[in-house]
């Protein structure tokens, strides 16, 4: 496993697992399968997957350290993109089939459901991260402020569990938010119980 | 000088008498058919509009026959909601609160025997039968809009007839001031029970004027056939221009009272869901807002949103209903 995970082989297989909810998504748009209400199909499947690759992504230091498997690092970096994208096919999603690209709708829905705004905001933290996600950008930046800079990939957890439990509060149905709310504590929970070990 | 209308609001053309603009801007060609004898041929381009293509289901359910409703707002010429659709896309929390759970779950819903039992205060209470209350009245199809408060909408064929049949029946003492519907709560089969979501079981409220009203339907079935059991089988109540959740599904007990019952949503979130819940754009919801709405299966996946109408489009026939209330106070 841990042979396979340094070949270049791993990085496609991965990225290609990464790409198969999308692909999977377009089959059934162009094949009708998305049900009654296409739009809602698509903008929840793309929410989930976000939420999904938001959990992966801030899983690979916590395995890294605790398994010894440095080979994991150069993972991070792919799942946090495909992380990225679903969130840019989620708010996309949002503005073209839930709006029709009307700004003043948009404008108008924003305060009346908070949650969207929270959404946004977590879409704004993720863009610096995937604008400094290639290696010059490190160099420039420098380790460790580009560290800090990404450090904020935290607050787009809190955000991201504060817009899905806002979004459900409306039919009193928390048992996803849970979820992912449990596992996305337990990352950051680690993170902390490390610092912590470590002072 | 007093000019006085006797107009009440419900003195409007159905839709079904309005000409197609076709055929009115067509009326000299038309003659000139009509002349010649072909004019059945013309027509019948119309008269088989796609409104009546999709009014009937695959023939899986047993089918209810019905005559076409006489009363006025019941024929919309809306196209009407894919049967696919109108059955896989439901809320029905009893059976889970995805919208795809109750045509997965709702199999186990066991609808014979069935009663509904009539309490209160009326001079007739009792326990009636399924097949009894559908004798109590002739099958009237009758297309309506059904717009959901969460924000889209579909166009439904019922098959059923006026609630305001039943009530005539079993008589109202004249304390009666509403009407409260409480639907099956079935811990056995219905898995949506175990969630703390709602109070159950689920529980409605009418006013006895709205429930009196000739638009305000108790169903038996859509699309030529009974109810399927994701959709409130065997019988629900359909009320077009209140918000969907007003219509309550699988109903055993109609209550009659002197006081405002309080339904479950209200219970469940006062400040955002009311009493009255009837379709208003200029009134939102307090998470978002009721101006427009989607319609289920129209044009795809960019169709643009359309306006909600006020009372959602029933106010010629129920706008008097609500005259002098401030709608937003009564929401």
């Amino acid at each position: 496993m841990r042979g396979w995970l340094r070949t270049r082989m791993a990085w496609w297989g991965l990225l290609a697992l990464g790409l198969l909810p999308l692909a999977w998504l377009v089959w059934r748009t162009l094949t009708d399968q998305l049900g009654a209400n296409p739009a809602e199909t698509l903008i929840r499947a793309t929410g989930d997957w976000t939420l999904r690759g938001l959990c992966l992504t801030l899983a690979v230091t916590p395995l890294r350290v605790q398994l010894g498997w440095p080979e994991l690092a150069r993972f991070r970096r792919l799942f946090g993109l495909l992380t990225f994208g679903y969130a840019s096919l989620h708010l996309l999603g949002y503005a073209w089939f839930d709006m029709g690209f009307e700004w003043a709708d948009i404008v108008h829905d924003i305060p009346k459901r908070p949650f969207v705004l929270v959404g946004a905001l977590a879409f704004a933290l993720l863009l610096p991260l995937a604008a400094t996600s290639w290696n010059g950008a490190i160099r420039r930046l420098g380790a460790c402020r580009w560290q800090a800079l990404h450090r904020s990939v935290y607050a787009v957890a809190v955000l991201a569990i504060l817009h899905f439990w806002w979004m459900r509060a409306g039919k009193n149905d928390f048992a996803e938010v849970w979820v992912y709310g449990l596992i996305l504590a337990a990352l950051l929970g680690w993170r902390i119980w490390r610092r912590k070990r470590h002072q | 000088m007093l000019i006085r209308s006797f107009d009440t609001g419900f003195d409007h053309p159905a839709p079904s008498e309005i000409t197609p603009r076709a055929v009115f801007e067509s009326r000299r060609t038309l003659l000139q058919q009509m002349a010649l004898g072909a004019a059945g041929l013309t027509l019948a381009g119309w008269a088989g509009r796609d409104a009546r293509a999709q009014m009937k289901g695959p023939g899986v359910l047993p089918a209810l026959s019905a005559v076409p409703s006489t009363v006025l707002g019941t024929q919309t010429l809306d196209k009407p909601t894919a049967y696919k659709d109108a059955t896989s896309y439901n809320n029905f929390y009893e059976f889970g609160t995805d919208k795809s759970d109750p045509a997965r779950h709702a199999h186990t819903l066991k609808t014979q025997p069935w009663t509904v039992e009539v309490e209160g205060l009326v001079k007739k209470p009792g326990r009636y039968g399924l097949e009894d209350l559908m004798k109590w009245a002739a099958m009237e199809e009758r297309i309506y809009r059904l717009r959901c408060v969460e924000g889209w909408s579909m166009v439904i064929p019922w098959v059923g007839y006026s609630l305001a049949e039943l009530i005539r029946r079993v008589e109202p003492q004249p304390g009666a001031k509403f009407v409260e519907f409480v639907t099956l709560a079935d811990r056995d089969t219905m898995p949506g029970l175990r969630s703390g979501v709602l109070a159950w079981p689920y529980v409605e409220g009418l006013r006895m004027d709205e429930a009196m009203h000739p638009l305000t339907l108790l169903a038996f079935g859509m699309y030529g056939e009974v109810l399927p059991k994701q959709n409130g089988a065997p019988l629900r109540l359909v009320v077009p221009w209140k918000y969907g959740f007003k219509s309550a599904k699988s109903l055993v007990k109609i209550r009659f009272v002197d006081k405002q019952p309080v339904s479950s949503w209200e219970m469940a979130a006062p400040r955002e869901y009311g009493f009255y819940s009837n379709v208003n754009p200029n009134v939102d919801h307090p998470r978002w807002s009721q101006a427009s709405e989607r319609r289920i299966g129209e044009d795809g996946l960019l169709a643009k949103r359309r306006k909600t109408l006020m009372f959602n489009g029933y106010e010629p026939q129920v706008g008097q209903l609500y005259v002098g209330m401030d709608l937003k106070k009564f929401f």
